[in-house]
């Protein structure tokens, strides 16, 4: 199974501190791909908190139709972190012409949209060179968006992180989450590495979603553009948690309800279980069957994990008030942060949902037997 | 042969029927059990006379004939006695000197079955046991990417809904403004399909509501059986048992009086309406109740009169579009229950059945849609309506699922696939196939009546005369003396027995597939097939 850490801090870190974890955690991923997500942006990208910003690969024939493309939408660069590797490509990854990551400024004629429009239409944006990329390999998109950086590349974590020089001082965030891969049934595919992201949150998740096709179908049919792609299973677990939370409009408190409901007979003693079952019906589609656990960033960037009830070796939440780490393995959090309360670390279990929320003061839990608050 | 040594075109020899009855004079002790128990009279009393040629040696004695007689059976070759292969005869003999044989060629039978120009009718099912279900191979086992589950100890959530589900954020809406909220009901996906009171035995059909109400209250499998049409026993309807069941109504309207009348005393909302329209065993014709079949209780039951037969039209005479056939008949019977019943239409599988379901999909009171495949049984049709008419249920029900797809709404309107479930004894495997391929659940008939009652049809042509009251095993026969073969208590505990094993085989499929915690509705990855032509129809892999 994937191997999965995640780290949210006051303090700026730098993602290698995330890989590092990865790599004490090393022998349950295969060295197949690593995925970071990074937001709440310190470094250089700091005073770029409202720009949106493109994370990406590109050939040199892809850098010139970016260009192009993005003139042709008035979208102007405010300021670039390009890397190319001089250095030889490690065995497993491939030779790349150019890693970007660039602020933009936002077109004039966007002024006075609303932000809702502002984020359909940056979304449209990523999803337009995603499949401009698709037709020669010239580009592959990982985000377009504010205070968001994504890398992603196949191969092994460290020395893909060592290869990219990801130690640099311009890349700091306070909220990182990272994943090293365990390739399983599906191809390797860098469009398959987690995180996945959607306007503004992410997810990531290790375990197999065996209910995954019905779910993309569901997810598919929404007819809502950003529901596509699915080159890995666990990409619907991002998808669900925008479904929820922006069409639904239903907060974090529901994520557990719809992916993992309660039983027709544990319904009938919840406080809120004749909504909860009309819930558990009109989502059937939505029910996934793990074990999975999941471990994601909100818009406001909050941090969450949940797991399913087949999940045996559940992901731990620990730390103390000014950082806090997920982590799929006990081990991933004892080396990232060594000097916390082991007594305050929490494993949720069937039931439960985590949040740290940006201030990262405490671990606060939910459970789902909680009575619900009122629908709004 | 007649006298004159002339034969008509119908005189048939043993040789040319489709099953000949093999008899052991040697072992035969002449009880007469055979004869008396054959439904279709094929056994008669033989006396035969045989002469022995009495050739003494020599030339004082002339040669002479030694006559004697002795007794047997002889079996009977005119269309309306001719065998049917049921082997009650060979069930019955206390020496086992009698067994039926099926012919080693096509029967000539075939052709005379018209007699005074008169089709052949029959009960039963296709006769042809070739299934596209059977073929479908579950292939995608967990193992290391994701642990498989073990069906025994594992906790399974294996209920399907039956119902308008609304789709989440308009019941968010309604939930908000306590608005009107369809019914749902949580049952179990194997649903009894419709098998009437009338094409029934009073004993089985007790048998099959004892099984049912014992799988639910002591079990807690929250199993349902649909009446057919025929209306329901009125002791039954203001029972609270009544929620184990779906009400059948078609366009005979049998029954309905009844259910109408005890409407002010029922305790219990029924599980469902289901409205048919069509049937896949015969497709495009309406029900048939032979006159053999309707005794006091059953004309009492449909408020007909006695000894008649009962069909029904093919489509309800009242309605004339399918937005009255449909929308207005599922509001009308909405209306009946207070809007508190799920009411679903079932349709024989057609190649129109998508203009049925686009209809139902822009209808906010349509709780589902049942289709039923061309492998459906049936108590009593035309022949030629049986072999010929229908369309096979994986593809028509792959297609409805896929539409439903396209349009956002495959979880709103369940839909339940039956005709051939189980027909070559697979029912766990073709169940677990259709709920794949897109089915929210499935009905079966045949399988439970072999199952829980011994039925005695098989998919080459044999017994096949549920349609004339007369079946062997009291299934489907309304004469006393052939009912009371069937004890009720027996076709429950079958049935319990049924259910319980159904229920752990398709654990042993759904386990290694690491699904658990919802049925695999559309779970089409898991499924594979080694026809290309099918794989690519039902849109599942290719396998070899």
């Amino acid at each position: 199974m994937c191997r999965l850490f995640a780290v949210t801090s006051n303090e700026p870190l730098s993602p290698m501190m995330a890989i590092d974890a990865l790599n004490v955690m090393k022998e349950g991923h295969d060295g197949s791909g690593l995925g970071l997500f990074l937001t709440d942006l310190g470094g250089d990208f700091e005073k770029f908190k409202n720009e949106p910003i493109l994370s990406g690969i590109f050939s040199n024939e892809g850098i010139k139709a970016l260009d192009r493309f993005m003139i042709d939408l008035d979208f102007m660069v405010k300021y670039k972190l390009s890397f190319r590797p001089t250095k030889t490509n490690p065995a497993g990854t491939p030779r790349r012409d150019n890693y970007v990551i660039r602020v933009y400024e936002y077109p004039s004629e966007w002024e006075g949209l609303s932000p809702e429009e502002i984020q359909f239409r940056l979304m449209m944006v990523q999803l337009q060179l995603r499949e401009m990329g698709a037709k020669d390999n010239s580009m592959l998109i990982f985000s377009f968006w504010p205070d968001i950086i994504m890398i992603k590349e196949v191969g092994d974590p460290l020395t893909v992180a060592h290869y990219l020089g990801l130690d640099r001082k311009e890349l700091l965030a306070r909220t990182i989450l990272s994943q090293g891969r365990q390739n399983t049934n599906y191809s390797i595919d860098i469009y398959a590495c987690h995180p996945f992201f959607i306007q503004g949150m992410a997810t990531m998740t290790n375990g197999e979603n065996t209910a995954f096709v019905p779910i993309r179908e569901f997810l598919m049919s929404r007819n809502f553009p950003g529901y596509t792609g699915y080159q890995s299973d666990s990409e619907v677990f991002t998808h669900i948690l925008h479904y929820m939370q922006n069409k639904l409009g239903m907060g974090m408190e529901m994520y557990k309800h719809i992916i993992t409901p309660l039983k027709d007979e544990e319904l009938d003693r919840h406080p809120d279980g004749a909504l909860l079952r009309k819930l558990k019906q009109s989502c059937r589609p939505l029910i996934i069957d793990g074990p999975n656990c999941v471990i994601g960033c909100l818009p406001d960037k909050s941090m969450f994990m949940v797991q399913d009830s087949k999940k045996l070796r559940p992901g731990v939440v620990g730390g103390r008030p000014g950082i806090f780490a997920f982590s799929s393995e006990m081990c991933g959090l004892d080396a990232a942060i060594p000097e916390r309360d082991i007594n305050l670390d929490d494993q949720p279990m069937r039931y439960e949902t985590v949040i740290v929320r940006r201030e990262r003061q405490e671990i606060e839990k939910w459970n789902q037997w909680d009575a619900l608050p009122p629908l709004h | 042969m007649e006298p004159m040594g002339r034969l008509t075109p119908s005189a048939l020899s043993t040789k040319d029927l489709p099953w000949q009855i093999l008899w052991n004079k040697e072992k035969c002790t002449l009880c007469g059990s055979c004869a008396a128990v054959c439904p279709v009279r094929a056994i008669d009393l033989g006396v035969h006379r045989k002469r022995t040629l009495q050739v003494p040696v020599g030339l004082e004695t002339r040669s002479g004939n030694l006559v004697s007689i002795y007794h047997g059976i002889d079996q009977r070759t005119d269309p309306a006695h001719a065998c049917m292969g049921c082997g009650m005869c060979t069930m019955v003999c206390p020496n086992g000197a009698i067994a039926p044989m099926r012919s080693n060629e096509i029967d000539k039978l075939r052709f005379h079955i018209n007699q005074n120009g008169e089709p052949r009718r029959r009960g039963g099912r296709r006769n042809n046991p070739d299934s596209v279900l059977d073929k479908i191979k579950f292939v995608r086992i967990s193992m290391l990417t994701d642990p498989a589950l073990d069906a025994g100890r594992h906790e399974f959530e294996l209920r399907t809904l039956l119902g308008r589900v609304l789709p989440p954020d308009e019941m968010l809406k309604v939930s908000r403004e306590s608005g009107w909220m369809p019914p749902v009901r949580e049952i179990y996906p194997l649903v009894i399909g419709s098998m009437s009171f009338g094409a029934l035995s009073p004993n089985m059909w007790e048998g099959l509501q004892m099984g049912v109400t014992y799988l639910n209250e002591e079990l807690g499998m929250p199993v349902r059986i649909c009446t057919g049409e025929g209306g329901c026993p009125p002791r039954l309807l203001k029972s609270r048992f009544i929620k184990y069941v779906i009400l059948q109504i078609a366009s005979g309207y049998f029954g309905w009086d009844e259910i109408i009348h005890s409407l002010p005393q029922m305790k219990e909302d029924p599980c469902a309406i289901e409205i048919k329209y069509g049937q896949g065993a015969k497709p495009g014709d309406g029900g048939l109740l032979m006159w053999y079949k309707v005794n006091k209780l059953i004309a009492a039951i449909r408020g007909v009169p006695q000894g008649i037969s009962l069909p029904s039209p093919p489509t309800h005479q009242t309605k004339y579009s399918i937005e009255e056939a449909v929308a207005k008949m599922i509001q009308s019977m909405s209306m009946a229950w207070g809007f508190r019943v799920p009411v679903y239409p079932k349709i024989s599988a057609t190649s129109t059945a998508m203009a049925v379901l686009n209809n139902l999909t822009r209808n906010p009171y349509a709780a589902g849609l049942a289709i039923d495949g061309e492998d459906g049984g049936t108590g009593a049709a035309y022949n030629v309506s049986m072999d010929h008419m229908g369309h096979p249920i994986a593809s028509n029900l792959r297609d409805a699922y896929l539409t439903l797809v396209k349009l956002g709404k495959q979880n709103e309107i369940p839909l339940f696939a039956g005709g051939g479930v189980g027909k070559n004894g697979n029912l766990a495997a073709n169940a677990a196939a259709l709920i794949m391929l897109g089915a929210s659940g499935v009905q079966t008939g045949k399988y439970v009546m072999q199952a829980a009652a011994g039925c005695l049809g098989s998919e080459s042509d044999r017994c096949n005369v549920c349609n004339i009251g007369v079946c062997p095993k009291g299934i489907t026969s309304q004469d006393p003396r052939l009912d009371r073969r069937l004890d009720p208590e027996k076709v429950a505990e079958r049935l319990v027995d049924m259910y319980v094993s159904f229920n752990t085989e398709l654990k042993k499929i759904v386990a290694p597939l690491g699904r658990s915690t919802s049925l695999p509705i559309g779970m089409s990855d898991a499924l594979g097939i080694s026809d290309a032509d099918a794989a690519r129809r039902l849109n599942i892999k290719y396998v070899l």
